[in-house]
């Protein structure tokens, strides 16, 4: 076994860049502090009117110069992709257009939106918008195409960073950040390529969507302190805050990395998945499809769960999440439950991107030996006897952190990242 | 052969032609396509699909309700994948990797809601946007809408938990999916996979979005290669999943393969002057090229009839400078996007099982009347992606 190959001959992954956007601001060191000083990014929403909402509260990326509540959803996911991974990139030491792997694009399934939907109708007044009107006044509409084609994203990413091969977009839902990050672990692993660029994006805050997320109950509805709203772990949590953000993993072999001289910020060590056949929205009340996705993930990583330092937590503030995630972690560390922490807490649920944000924020706590808080923790849940890490950010000895990533749909999807060697 | 040779063991097909490998031999010899719908969604003709018996493999009603039509179909089709490799008993750890689209929206809805705000000044609009929508969206639409469902749904009904992955990305996807599954099996991080996609055609969101790429063909059906007048793709229900092993594991507990799957190579081309698309496929059969036998070659072509993929794959496949005999599938089930490539496999593998290849379905294609040794599967997708396989009958001495 070389010093490039892991526990079982295959080649051992590193992180050489990261790039993030969240609520908190545009780039790892904004993310970073306010990350660590435990502040929230959780806003009122002020990109559509908020009349007949249940929900009023997000977490928006908002860009200078830019009016990222005029976009739709995918040219935010485009624009939020961009950024973290010109950054990633910057970090790693590559060129923007000639990147030596695949792309791995964790996005929110997208379509054709309500204001393209009126600005159509109106070409046609006053012609009743039903949709064959519609369709037919769609035609030689590529933009239209263009911006709501499942390729179309991962299209115009590949051209900008001349990736190689054909980009895979895909969707796991809450966990597709993390299977981004694993599918180019896998490429790497296999040696199909030195490198992959994971990105994880999401940008659907828009009313369809929030109404959407309200109607299955899953969203917060604390709207009257929207700082307040998320509160993972917490007794009196009440859903999630919907959230958009992105983030960009530079994935390289260690070998790779080395030959050029590259930084190494984090190896990524293992990968563990599990679905889950119970139901649509809820983990099996056993835990059991998590609990495996925690073993597989440590497992593969070839370490024992003593190993894990940290959990980063999928924490999403749902009374139902939270309680199996408490589950699972009894399950697979027993006694010596690691401390546990939701970056969720402070910028809500990014849903496409949380996997791959918050394995960038894994590297961070990994690099700086700290581990951030799960804010808004003022009334412990007796049922989860867990180290939150409450409120503040701590320091501490980290050598191995289990990133957690649990879907609808029953995908769930772990990370072990380990410290740079 | 190695024994990380994969096989495909299970194929399930669902298009407008019915359910399962017979129906889709016999449609693939027949003379016109199964059913065409050329009035419903009119100037769009569309292949419709079959009345399903849905309890026979999503037998709570239950289930059945949280889906919309292309869950339905497949999840549906995933079952048959799933008994004609008889494989139930394997579904704990199988791999699945599902080629999905978006989901149906609620059409009426979407109508009463533009007819009733179109007329009113933006920001008023925007406020009764809100009212309408929560009002008027059902709670269980949205799961049976988002794309990474059809996977779940495959969890639910079919318990098939091994790693679960959506991809999204049209044609390409389902390319995608095929090949990182096999790609799994043969590193060995799993024995045993199902890949596949499904396409419910009567849908005008769908339609309303592939026209505003021009990738529709306008007026009444032609098959694919004759559609000069009015060049692009007739869609068509169309779902296929395929059930692959390791030849080992097949052999292991005495299943039989219907076709041994060589490559899958895929590539993403911006098809403009600098990046044509001719090259990587061409790489990708220079590849391929030393297992094929002599002689003229089958072909399983996805062409949809759009023009600019029709004639780069013309031109990719006149630079083999080999006789072939090309099937483009979509004459007979119509362009099923996510699921096309996945199909086609399914039909190659079911085609390389029988000896048995498809007489020619227009005047431009090729006789060819031998049993297949080997059969290529091409996916050059209407907007983007550039995909091919290679399947290979396997020999009887192989079997178990």
């Amino acid at each position: 076994m070389s010093a490039h190959r892991d526990h079982k001959g295959r080649p051992i992954v590193a992180v050489t860049g990261i790039g993030l956007v969240t609520p908190l601001g545009v780039g790892v060191v904004d993310n970073w502090a306010a990350l660590r000083a435990g502040r929230s990014g959780i806003r009122r929403i002020s990109r559509f009117p908020l009349d007949h909402l249940r929900t009023t509260i997000a977490g928006t990326v908002e860009l200078p110069n830019e009016d990222t509540g005029a976009m739709c959803s995918s040219q935010r996911v485009t624009r939020y992709a961009t950024l973290a991974a010109e950054e990633a990139l910057a970090t790693a030491g590559m060129q923007r257009g000639d990147f030596p792997g695949p792309l791995m694009l964790g996005m929110p399934p997208v379509e054709t939106e309500w204001p393209d939907r009126f600005r159509i109708a109106a070409r046609i007044a006053p012609t009743p918008p039903l949709y064959p009107a519609l369709t037919e006044a769609c035609t030689g509409l590529e933009s239209l195409y263009r911006v709501a084609a499942f390729a179309s994203v991962g299209e115009k990413l590949a051209e900008r960073f001349g990736t190689r091969g054909a980009p895979i977009a895909l969707s796991t839902a809450c966990a597709t950040g993390a299977s981004a990050i694993q599918l180019g672990v896998e490429a790497i692993r296999r040696g199909e390529a030195e490198a992959a660029l994971a990105i994880g994006a999401d940008g659907t805050v828009q009313p369809e969507a929030l109404i959407r997320f309200s109607l299955l109950s899953a969203l917060s509805t604390r709207n009257e302190d929207p700082a307040k709203a998320a509160r993972p772990f917490e007794k009196t949590r009440d859903g999630f805050v919907m959230s958009e953000g992105a983030a960009c993993l530079v994935l390289e072999s260690l070998e790779h990395a080395t030959a050029r001289g590259a930084k190494v910020l984090g190896i990524l060590r293992g990968c563990g998945e599990k679905s889950d056949s119970f139901h649509r929205t809820r983990s099996n009340p056993d835990g059991g499809a998590i609990i495996k996705a925690m073993r597989n993930a440590i497992a593969d990583a070839g370490l024992e769960p003593g190993a894990i330092d940290y959990v980063n937590a999928h924490g999403t503030g749902t009374p139902e999440n939270d309680k199996m995630e408490t589950l699972g972690m009894r399950a697979v560390f027993g006694d010596a439950c690691p401390p546990i922490s939701s970056n969720k807490s402070m910028i809500g649920h990014t849903l496409s991107a949380a996997g791959a944000i918050e394995a960038v924020f894994s590297v961070l706590a990994l690099r700086d030996q700290v581990l951030p808080p799960t804010i808004n923790h003022e009334e412990p849940d007796p049922a989860i006897t867990l180290d939150v890490v409450p409120n503040v950010a701590r320091d501490a000895k980290v050598k191995n952190v289990l990133s957690n990533s649990f879907g609808f749909g029953g995908q769930n999807v772990c990370l072990v990242i380990g410290g740079a060697v | 052969m190695a024994d990380n040779d994969i096989w495909i063991t299970g194929v399930g097909l669902v298009s407008s032609a019915g359910e399962g490998r017979a129906a889709h031999l016999a449609a693939l010899a027949a003379p016109r396509p199964a059913a065409l719908d050329e009035g419903s969604f009119a100037p769009f003709t569309i292949h419709p699909g079959p009345a399903l018996e849905l309890d026979r493999q999503i037998p709570k009603k239950g289930d059945q309700r949280q889906m919309e039509p292309w869950q339905r179909l497949g999840t549906y089709t995933a079952g048959l994948a799933i008994d004609d490799a008889g494989a139930r008993g394997l579904v704990g750890d199988m791999d699945l990797i599902v080629a999905a689209g978006g989901g149906e929206r609620d059409i009426a809805l979407d109508d009463a809601v533009l007819s009733a705000l179109a007329p009113l000044p933006a920001p008023e609009a925007a406020v009764k946007l809100n009212e309408m929508l929560a009002g008027g969206l059902r709670p269980t639409l949205f799961l049976a809408q988002l794309s990474n469902l059809l996977a779940g749904n495959i969890s639910i009904v079919q318990g098939v938990t091994g790693a679960s992955r959506t991809f999204m990305g049209e044609e390409q996807a389902g390319a995608d999916a095929v090949r990182i599954a096999a790609a799994r099996l043969a590193e060995g991080n799993s024995p045993i996979a199902l890949a596949g996609g499904a396409y419910s055609a009567p849908r005008w969101d769908m339609l309303m979005l592939y026209h505003a790429g021009s990738l529709l063909r306008r007026g009444p059906w032609a098959p694919v290669f004759s559609r000069e007048d009015a060049p692009g793709a007739v869609t068509g229900t169309l779902s296929g999943f395929v059930v692959m092993e390791t030849a080992a594991h097949a052999r292991a507990r005495g299943a039989r393969g219907l076709a041994r799957l060589n490559t899958v190579a895929s590539a993403q081309a911006r098809r403009n002057a600098e990046d044509t698309g001719h090259a990587a496929m061409g790489q990708a059969f220079a590849r391929i090229a030393p297992r094929l036998g002599e002689g003229v070659l089958p072909i399983i072509s996805g062409c949809t009839g759009a023009t600019i993929p029709t004639v780069l794959e013309r031109e990719v496949l006149g630079a083999l400078t080999r006789p072939l005999a090309v099937r483009a599938t979509g004459s007979r089930f119509g362009w099923g996007v996510e699921a096309t490539f996945p199909a086609n496999v399914a039909l190659a593998a079911l085609c390389l099982s029988q000896g048995v290849f498809p007489a020619p379905m227009e005047a431009l294609e090729a006789r060819y009347e031998d049993a297949p040794r080997d059969i290529l599967v091409t996916g050059f997708a209407a907007w983007r992606g550039e995909a091919i396989a290679h399947l290979s009958a396997i020999p009887a001495g192989d079997q178990p």
